[in-house]
């Protein structure tokens, strides 16, 4: 096989994603719809129970919506990451899967342009909140919203790559559910996405510390600098050491000498 | 006519924890050849069929495409192999042609190959006025029409069909039966049709009888009614997965 055939692949995978996607328009419209609610409602009620000071990138006060912005951009990510794994597990139950892994194609580069495809999709949801996001005074200098792009695609990989490390682990959709509660809420909260990492400093040590070590964070910060033409070197490179374990942890479970793929169907 | 194998197993065993689901399967299909892998449900078949599609990793025994191992070489051996899976495995919310498009790209075929390789099989398989249909809106047995043209879009040199019939109507059956020994017979494709209807068996088709994980029987149809002396391959393959369990 020749680069060619590798990318012929992507394409088609992209495509197979960007279909499904056309397909599922509430998918579409609920990622968009669940950040502008936060926008709208928490962001105005949180207005002035928070104070934001002057923290980098920003040069002045911000309103709180500017500041959670950032972290519902992550969000956003978060969300198609994780649906794209449900997808995953949809394909296994219903036997799609095994047409991806029939491929004359290496498994990790199979999975790793599923992960690709997702990204795709999650990026342009992304483009479409910021859009939306001008008519609540959210305007990043203009070259932002160029600037943004490779963090908004490291982050969504990283997302993608712990969606995609999940469902190698779960067997049915059902303990998708459960797990998206115990993964999705924590990691969301936990974060520096609605307040800023002072403020939990304050409040407690422990939760800071977690906050640090959450990738999550390092996501939502990449992409706040990314808007301002800044980049956060930490984040990034946290977030490169961290989507290359989830994706070398995935292509592990769903190589078939490990087992996963078996372990299941023994029990 | 080339002497090497299409596909042979040697050996071949595999165990699910403590259960053992093939034991020592040995058996090989030349080029051209359509053969029934005959046995009840739970006697290895799909087992058999997710090692050979490196599904599942192989432990015990060899598996060899065109005298290529498949442990060796994997992804030549799936370059050479089509596969008609038991479940049925069409995206459904997709229609026929960008299913067969997303099969085509996974093999990194050019779209302009695929076009013209989806429009041959699709004729093929009578389903032209239904290409641009959901596969949602198939019924049955045009899905397995379409899983079967799917299957032959990168140009395989084996297929392998996993129980393709179940739950098809008489025609639908029929239809499958002709078209995959149409294939053998013109193209020269060997054929493994894993199934547990007996009836599919038709008289010049080559059998080989799994049962509980190992193979009791391996030869021509004639042949093995011949050996059991059986009036009828219903009674050759009862005879046949009697004997060990009597002795």
């Amino acid at each position: 096989m020749k680069p060619i055939h590798y990318l012929r692949c992507l394409v088609g995978i992209s495509m197979r994603e960007w279909l499904r996607f056309l397909n599922q328009r509430g998918r579409f419209f609920s990622a968009l719809v669940r950040p502008l609610v936060w926008l709208a409602i928490f962001a105005a009620g949180f207005h002035f129970v928070l104070g934001v000071s002057i923290i980098p990138p920003y040069e002045t006060y911000i309103p709180y919506s500017v500041y959670i912005a950032p972290g519902l951009i992550a969000m956003i990510l978060m969300f198609n990451g994780m649906l794209s794994s449900l997808s995953m597990v949809y394909d296994r139950e219903m036997g799609s899967m095994r047409v991806l892994m029939v491929s004359p194609l290496p498994r990790w580069f199979l999975l790793t342009a599923k992960l690709l495809a997702g990204v795709i999709v999650s990026v342009l949801q992304a483009y479409a909140f910021l859009a939306i996001a001008v008519l609540w005074d959210i305007v990043p200098p203009w070259y932002g919203y160029i600037t943004v792009l490779p963090a908004l695609v490291l982050s969504g990989l990283m997302m993608g790559a712990l969606g995609l490390l999940l469902s190698s682990a779960i067997r049915q959709l059902e303990n998708f559910a459960s797990v998206m509660n115990f993964v999705i809420f924590p990691m969301f909260f936990a974060s520096s996405a609605l307040y800023p990492l002072w403020h939990v400093k304050e409040a407690s040590l422990l939760l800071y510390y977690i906050c640090q070590a959450n990738p999550f964070t390092h996501a939502v910060e990449l992409v706040r600098f990314a808007l301002y033409g800044r980049l956060e070197p930490v984040s990034a490179v946290v977030l490169v050491a961290v989507t290359a374990i989830f994706l070398t942890l995935a292509v592990y479970g769903y190589d078939p000498a490990k087992g996963l793929m078996q372990r299941r169907a023994a029990e | 006519m080339s002497t090497v194998p299409a596909f042979s197993v040697e050996g071949l065993g595999h165990r699910f924890g403590q259960r053992r689901a093939l034991k020592d399967v040995s058996f090989s299909i030349a080029p051209g050849d359509f053969t029934v892998l005959l046995g009840l449900n739970g006697a290895g078949k799909t087992t058999l069929f997710s090692l050979a599609t490196r599904l599942y990793a192989q432990s015990e025994g060899m598996i060899r495409i065109f005298d290529m191992d498949i442990r060796e070489r994997p992804l030549d051996c799936l370059r050479l192999i089509g596969v008609v899976f038991q479940q049925p495995t069409l995206d459904l919310d997709l229609s026929v042609e960008q299913n067969l498009f997303y099969h085509c790209a996974l093999h990194g075929l050019s779209h302009r190959d695929a076009a013209r390789r989806i429009a041959t099989e699709i004729e093929r398989v009578g389903l032209v006025d239904q290409r641009r249909d959901k596969a949602r809106r198939l019924s049955g047995g045009q899905r397995r029409r379409v899983e079967i043209a799917r299957a032959l879009l990168h140009r395989p040199r084996l297929l392998l069909l996993d129980e393709p019939t179940v739950g098809l109507d008489i025609s639908s059956r029929q239809f499958l039966l002709d078209h995959v020994h149409r294939l053998c017979r013109e193209d020269g494709i060997a054929a493994l049709w894993a199934t547990h209807l007996i009836d599919e068996v038709g008289e010049a088709a080559r059998v080989v009888v799994l049962h509980r994980g190992e193979v009791r029987a391996v030869g021509a149809a004639g042949e093995l009614l011949g050996k059991t002396q059986a009036p009828s391959m219903r009674a050759a393959f009862e005879t046949l997965v009697q004997e060990r369990a009597a002795a």
